[in-house]
């Protein structure tokens, strides 16, 4: 990784939509984007990865129940098991839970229509260490990095029709308990309430860690976020998350 | 031996489905006042070529489980397994 910013991966897979935006906003962070094809081997050197929204395949069966199986998909999955920081956003979430790298399922809105506007999202704590402030220190394994200081709101945009996280009572209770909850819908001052829960999501879950804390899915899209010349910079957290942890996890390894 | 297989899958019983609700929703607008607990699934229909029906079956209920449903949300069931006669329609 050198002094350079990360090697982000952005997987297209056929149907992504925001995989270009996702490839500007990692440059615009500092990062060094690098486009990966669905039917690649491998993630080209990448140092975290990003799954990008969209609609893989038509949506076609399932959102995400056919990309779960396209050739890339293997080498995500190892260098996520590996402790590799895997960022999905809305479709890419939809795709790690069908793959089983999340918890849960993604289903049609509560409202039944498609939802595409702004929302607010708290950030939640996650369970070891105060990581409020300040980048990672040396050796701390990715896995313990929150997004940003626990209830700051960040204003990012959604745009989704199957965006109600569901999951079993036993795994909702383990997300809870593990502090695997990454963000919630809220009110713009951080109230999290049934009112302001766009799609009926369970616990008005936005985004969620899987329980080593190395992959996050969420649906809202921070991608379309992060240049202050287009409105709020809500996603730049997002983001700063998946760099911290790519170098966190190079620190580790030496 | 050669199987056409129908496969039912829907949202877990519990779950909330928008489509059955929105179906639901519209029934009484055309005259339908008496309908109530509108499901909305998909359904499968596949050929198999195995040596007898319990491997059919036995295959089926594994694709289902890793791929044509999500066992997390949705329940699947096999409600037509009927072996094809060489030379009726739609055989080849």
């Amino acid at each position: 990784m050198s002094g350079r910013g990360p090697r982000v991966g952005v997987v297209t897979f056929p149907g992504s939509l925001d995989d270009r935006d996702a490839l500007r906003a990692v440059a615009l962070m500092g990062g060094e984007p690098v486009a990966v094809w669905h039917a690649d081997p491998d993630l080209r050197g990448a140092d975290a990865v990003i799954l990008p929204g969209g609609f893989s395949y038509g949506d076609y069966l399932r959102a995400g129940a056919i990309a779960r199986f396209a050739p890339v998909m293997e080498a995500v999955a190892a260098f996520a098991r590996d402790g590799g920081p895997v960022l999905g956003i809305c479709n890419g979430f939809q795709v790690l839970c069908e793959a089983g790298l999340l918890p849960g399922a993604l289903i049609r809105n509560r409202g039944l229509a498609f939802v595409c506007r702004w929302v607010h999202l708290r950030v939640e704590p996650r369970p070891r260490a105060g990581r409020a402030s300040g980048g990672p220190t040396d050796g701390e394994p990715s896995g313990d990095l929150a997004i940003g200081a626990p209830g700051e709101v960040l204003q990012v945009p959604i745009k989704h029709g199957e965006g109600q996280f569901v999951c079993s009572d036993e795994d909702l209770a383990a997300i809870e308990a593990n502090g695997q909850v990454a963000l919630r819908y809220c009110s713009p001052d951080g109230v999290v309430d049934e009112r302001f829960n766009p799609n009926g999501a369970l616990d008005n879950i936005a985004g969620l860690f899987n329980e080593a804390g190395n992959v996050l899915g969420l649906m809202p899209h921070p991608e379309h976020a992060v240049d202050p010349d287009l409105g709020p910079t809500g996603g730049q957290a997002v983001l700063r998350w998946l760099f911290d942890a790519a170098r966190a996890r190079a620190r580790v390894a030496g | 031996m050669r199987y056409r297989v129908v496969l039912v899958v829907r949202l877990k019983e519990g779950l909330l489905d928008p489509q059955g609700k929105a179906v639901e929703g519209a029934l009484p607008s055309l005259g339908w006042t008496n309908v109530s607990h509108v499901r909305v699934g998909k359904d499968v229909e596949l050929v198999v070529d195995a040596v007898d029906e319990a491997a059919v079956r036995a295959q089926v209920e594994e694709m289902a489980h890793r791929f044509l449903s999500n066992p997390v949300i949705e329940d699947a069931r096999i409600v037509e397994v009927a072996a094809e006669v060489a030379g009726a329609p739609g055989s080849p």
